[in-house]
């Protein structure tokens, strides 16, 4: 990415984005835009560097934020109507981070509400479209900060992944997505879904990139006590794999998975065997119960975190209430998108009483089960290699009058996800209609330098 | 295991949520379809497995008992709420 110099003016990069933003305007991936702060940023920048100060490792690099993470600028929506009109009043930590070392901030990216969903069709807002296909979604939730980065108009964005939502957009749209070991960067600030899988990440067009986003956000935060000591340190080249073998998922190569998508996940594994590592196929029976587990557990930690929208302290409350009962009910219904309601009820159900013991207890105990088959994996190889999701970007509307069928498509991304694991979306072709795919790298935990090394090995 | 239209009355009232005549009879079919999806784990053996509810087993996190200034200050907080009165956020009637 371009870094604001002596030579190039903080100023014109941010402008350059601004416009391209604009240009873009119909894909609508922003909610809404940051211009005239992000101008007087620059402008600030480009006086440090005139100053012959050190501006930072990203000095005046202009980025798109995911719309659920927390700034003073503006609006922090979630794409939630329940927080329309909220001004955040707090900054969240991986963006202080990120704003310290000189990047800014231009604009905030559209989401499915609150992150419930995989294609952003669930925002308030309306959809975005996908960057190859006008006509397709964007993949989600984390739609609009992909789109961003695909389009050119920022060189990264932030998003966050708490089943897919970062790995499954980027694998639609062609770039590089990170979905980091759980704990890795601090959700102090972020608006929170489920926070046993919530994971803070980027996207960006190439493996260095994402490498220097991840190693300025990740690392211990007194305000996040979930978080780990800082692991990502090394020089890249430096996190090379010790077994150089890779396991390829076969579970997740048979039916129902697009003929397009397996052949462009072979092609990726003929690659990797040229670059010298020895590809097995192997099974892994649990993994295909981990789509029924993360929709008990998540939806579950989902009742949870959301009961805090109470109409009271903050965000939306109901005009037509009349009694302390009817603030939160109203207020709920009127602030809630119907994916948000559903999920808040399957949350509800798993938990209550009669039901706790067949759902929310028997997921968890299966959860255990799908870890040690991960950690049994681990043994043998470095890393596990399938899709990211089952086919290439589907068309805006086709899954949305059937939820179940829409988490489907989350069939690939959320086994990582319910076992802390770092997970890599990797560009690796395109369907013959033009459809980015991606493929997937998932590791042990704090792997995830070493995931970025194995797909810099064979990045084009 | 079938979601009947009570069950969903039920999961609104826990859920606060006040839902009008028209939501509730898809929300039933979506739920239903949803939860017989989970069924399938029931082909998982998992009698004398232990629960996973937090992936890094963590135990408390401490710090010291330093009071610390709070990023927000009241009014920023207070100038969220819908209304406000010495200090105090204002609802509608309880009782």
């Amino acid at each position: 990415m371009k870094i604001a110099d002596k030579n190039t003016k903080a100023v014109d990069l941010v402008r350059a984005a601004l416009e391209k933003a604009k240009k873009y305007e119909d894909y609508h991936a922003f909610i809404s835009m940051n211009e005239a702060h992000a101008l007087d940023r620059a402008r600030e920048i480009d006086e440090k560097i005139a100053r012959g100060e050190d501006a930072g490792r990203l000095a005046g690099v202009p980025f798109a934020l995911k719309d659920n993470y927390l700034s003073p600028e503006g609006h922090t929506t979630a794409a939630a109507k329940m927080l329309e009109d909220f001004p955040a009043p707090i900054t969240a930590t991986a963006v202080a981070r990120i704003e310290a070392e000189g990047a800014i901030m231009i604009g905030r990216t559209n989401l499915d509400a609150y992150a419930h969903g995989g294609s952003t069709e669930n925002s308030y807002f309306g959809p975005t479209s996908n960057a190859y296909d006008k006509t397709r979604v964007s993949g989600g939730s984390s739609g609009g900060s992909a789109v961003a980065v695909a389009l050119d108009i920022v060189p990264f964005a932030l998003g966050s992944d708490t089943g897919g939502s970062i790995r499954q957009p980027a694998s639609f749209n062609g770039v590089y997505g990170i979905k980091p070991t759980f704990g890795t960067v601090s959700r102090y600030g972020v608006v929170a879904m489920a926070s046993s899988t919530d994971t803070m990440g980027c996207f960006a067009k190439n493996v260095e990139d994402v490498n220097l986003v991840m190693s300025i956000m990740a690392g211990k935060d007194a305000k996040d006590s979930t978080t780990l000591d800082d692991f990502w340190t090394k020089p890249l080249e430096e996190a090379k794999p010790s077994k150089k073998k890779i396991g390829l998922i076969k579970d997740f190569m048979g039916d129902g998975v697009d003929e397009e998508v397996k052949a462009a996940i072979y092609d990726y594994a003929d690659k990797l065997k040229k670059a010298g590592y020895e590809i097995d196929e192997i099974s892994m029976p649990t993994l295909k119960y981990a789509l029924a587990i993360y929709y008990i557990v998540v939806p579950a930690e989902i009742a949870s975190n959301l009961s805090r929208y109470d109409g009271i302290r903050y965000g939306l409350r109901s005009k037509n209430a009349k009694d302390l009962d009817s603030v939160y009910n109203m207020t709920r219904d009127e602030g809630f998108m119907p994916e948000n309601k559903r999920r808040i009820m399957i949350g509800n159900f798993v938990l209550s009483s009669g039901f706790f013991d067949a759902y929310y207890l028997k997921a968890q105990k299966a959860r255990t089960l799908l870890i040690n088959e991960y950690n049994k994996a681990f043994e043998k190889y470095d890393a596990l290699l399938c899709p990211v999701a089952p086919r290439p970007a589907f068309k805006i509307g086709e899954n949305t009058s059937d939820p179940l069928q829409m988490y489907l498509e989350d069939v690939m991304t959320t086994p990582p996800s319910l076992a802390g694991l770092p997970g890599l979306s990797v560009p690796a072709g395109k369907s013959k209609a033009g459809l980015p795919i991606g493929a997937q790298l998932v590791g042990p935990r704090q792997s995830d330098q070493m995931l970025l090394h194995i797909a810099s090995e064979v990045e084009e | 295991m079938s979601i009947t239209r009570e069950d969903v009355l039920h999961l609104a009232e826990l859920s606060s949520i006040s839902l009008d005549e028209s939501q509730i009879e898809p929300l039933k079919k979506d739920l239903d379809n949803i939860v017989n999806y989970f069924s399938q784990l029931d082909e998982l053996d998992t009698d004398n497995v232990e629960p996973t509810y937090q992936c890094f087993d963590m135990q408390n996190v401490w710090r010291e008992d330093n009071i610390e200034e709070f990023e927000a200050k009241r009014d920023n907080l207070l100038a969220l709420t819908v209304e406000s009165e010495d200090n105090q956020i204002k609802v509608p009637k309880v009782l």
